[in-house]
């Protein structure tokens, strides 16, 4: 049967747990995506200044570690950052506990989202920027960012609907939400109907999200008019 | 008159794992004040380099360069961006932001030096109406024609008021109307706001349109410069001629007009004068009359010659027979 109070909670608590953690990941990996494209330096050392070698070095040290978290399958994750999860949130199941490592797994995916966004804006664009006296600051802020908007809009409706996936691991952890309740109803006790029932849900929540991210992209994309 | 750009001993070099490319050779270079200054080069020779070492987008390896007699390698980068609010700069592709409305392209470099919003709308729509575009404010870069696009590019160029507007290849990517359009609205500009220009250009026609001075570039050197008017009545370097006379030898159409009567007054008969010029010139020549005759092994007589309608060919036919000392003057209305 479908269970108004059981299915309310699940939707309600999966959308805490993508939301609450794709707003924190975004805190994290949009200056982490920012950070890896201003450090990024032409591969030729030959004219190398200092500052040329530390932004390098930054660079390399944070793609690595971005890579090696992206790198970590969600489910080891998150049993993983059970001891820092509880220092953190004081426990290490519910909900709340389970942003903690979505947050980690997530930030990671966001800054290469990120990263290949503001890549594709126009270097003859930044180049017309800096020819203004456009400091790096003016640059990120006045250039690259509005102008990769649209496209990281759309890279905010993938990250949302990846981390949504995310999220019915939580149950592992006692996290809730719609997987939870599809793994411990329909897997542990047979119920293929509550099963399905999560699946359609699950399906609706990620159409919709997808499709909300894809229309604020579009609305906000003065390229196509 | 004190040069407002002043360039010595420029020299980049681009390092790369395949080996070094010398981009800049030794470049001396010195604009002056109000001036049309075209720089002129095939794709490759390195006047995009040069353009973007005038403003310090590409840093020089060697050599100085100096605005308004300030050396811009002595500039702490903050110091740097500030000189460049005194020099504009118009691209080929236009470099529009895509996500902002034209005026608020041109209101950009004002925000970038900290000028208000409401004061830097009213120059926005001042410098918009300038170019002709007053009525395309709310207009985003992708409703605009080519040509609306440099226009609002020149408009923002022009936003922080600056001495020098660089133009790289600047009309590169419009048909030949609005080039023409495009480098009309330049010059007026240059005339009304006294703006020095700097051109680069792989075409001679925008040379000659605009330009008072030129420079030729080949292969990273600047291998002739001088006025205009005398690069193309006589180049002299082999880039210099291939770029003059590249221009379609053929099809060159006469009309009635352009007559001139030639003078033979004594020369030895035995030189062809006249395929002497259309080889040199590489430019056709009408025979309209012709009465000469030898004396002497000498060349008396006269001759009515038509040039092409060209000008360029044409002044350059008339620059040859001044050296030659031949005598000549135009005939008007020869039938």
């Amino acid at each position: 049967m479908f269970d108004f109070e059981l299915f309310g909670w699940g939707i309600l608590e999966s959308l805490y747990m993508t939301l609450g953690s794709t707003a924190i990941a975004y805190l994290i990996g949009l200056p982490l995506g920012i950070l890896l494209i201003v450090t990024e330096q032409p591969r030729d050392t030959a004219n190398y200044t200092t500052k040329n070698w530390i932004f390098r070095i930054i660079h390399v040290v944070l793609g690595f570690i971005t890579n090696v978290l992206r790198s970590i399958p969600f489910v080891i994750l998150l049993v993983f950052m059970i001891p820092i999860t509880r220092g953190i949130v004081g426990t290490a199941t519910g909900s709340t506990a389970a942003i903690v490592p979505l947050v980690v797994g997530a930030a990671p995916y966001i800054a290469r989202l990120v990263e290949s966004s503001i890549k594709e804006v126009d270097k003859g664009v930044i180049e017309a920027a800096r020819s203004m006296g456009a400091s790096t600051g003016q640059i990120i802020w006045k250039v690259l960012l509005p102008e990769a908007k649209p496209s990281l809009l759309i890279g905010s409706a993938i990250a949302v609907t990846t981390i949504f996936g995310y999220t019915a691991m939580a149950g592992f952890v006692g996290g809730g939400g719609l997987g939870d309740i599809g793994i411990r109803y329909g897997f542990h006790r047979y119920q293929t109907d509550i099963m399905i029932v999560t699946l359609i849900l699950s399906i609706i929540i990620v159409q919709i999200l997808q499709e909300v991210g894809m229309r604020l992209a579009k609305i906000n994309d003065k390229r196509i008019n | 008159m004190k040069p407002i750009i002043q360039i010595n001993n420029l020299g980049k070099t681009f390092v790369s794992k395949s080996g070094d490319v010398k981009a800049l050779d030794c470049i001396n270079l010195e604009i002056f004040p109000g001036e049309i200054f075209g720089i002129i080069g095939l794709s490759g020779a390195g006047k995009s380099t040069l353009v973007r070492c005038i403003n310090f987008l590409e840093r020089p390896t060697s050599g100085t360069v100096q605005i308004d007699g300030l050396d811009l390698g002595s500039l702490s980068s903050n110091e740097l961006n500030i000189a460049r609010r005194n020099m504009g700069m118009i691209f080929q592709q236009f470099n529009l932001l895509m996500q902002r409305t034209a005026l608020d392209n041109v209101c950009f470099p004002l925000e970038l030096s900290g000028v208000s919003k409401r004061k830097a709308r009213e120059r926005a729509k001042e410098l918009l109406e300038i170019v002709g575009l007053n009525d395309k404010l709310k207009a985003y870069p992708s409703q605009l024609s080519g040509g609306q696009k440099q226009r609002v590019a020149i408009a923002r160029a022009l936003a922080t008021k600056p001495n020098i507007l660089l133009c790289d290849e600047a009309t590169s990517a419009l048909d030949p109307t609005t080039t023409t359009a495009t480098l009309d609205l330049l010059k007026k500009l240059n005339q009304e706001m006294r703006l020095t220009i700097i051109i680069i250009t792989h075409e001679m026609s925008v040379v000659e349109k605009v330009c008072n001075r030129v420079a030729i570039i080949d292969d990273s050197n600047i291998c002739e410069m001088g006025s205009v008017n005398d690069i193309f009545a006589n180049p002299k370097s082999e880039a210099a001629k291939r770029l003059v006379f590249h221009k379609k030898e053929h099809d060159i159409p006469f009309t009635s007009k352009n007559c001139y009567r030639i003078i033979f007054d004594g020369r030895s008969s035995f030189e062809p004068v006249i395929a002497n010029v259309v080889l040199e010139c590489k430019a056709p020549i009408n025979i309209m009359y012709a009465d000469t005759r030898n004396i002497d092994g000498n060349a008396v007589g006269q001759m009515v010659i038509q040039l092409p309608d060209e000008e360029l060919a044409a002044k350059r036919i008339l620059h040859y027979l001044n050296n030659k000392k031949i005598p000549f003057e135009e005939v008007k209305n020869f039938v």
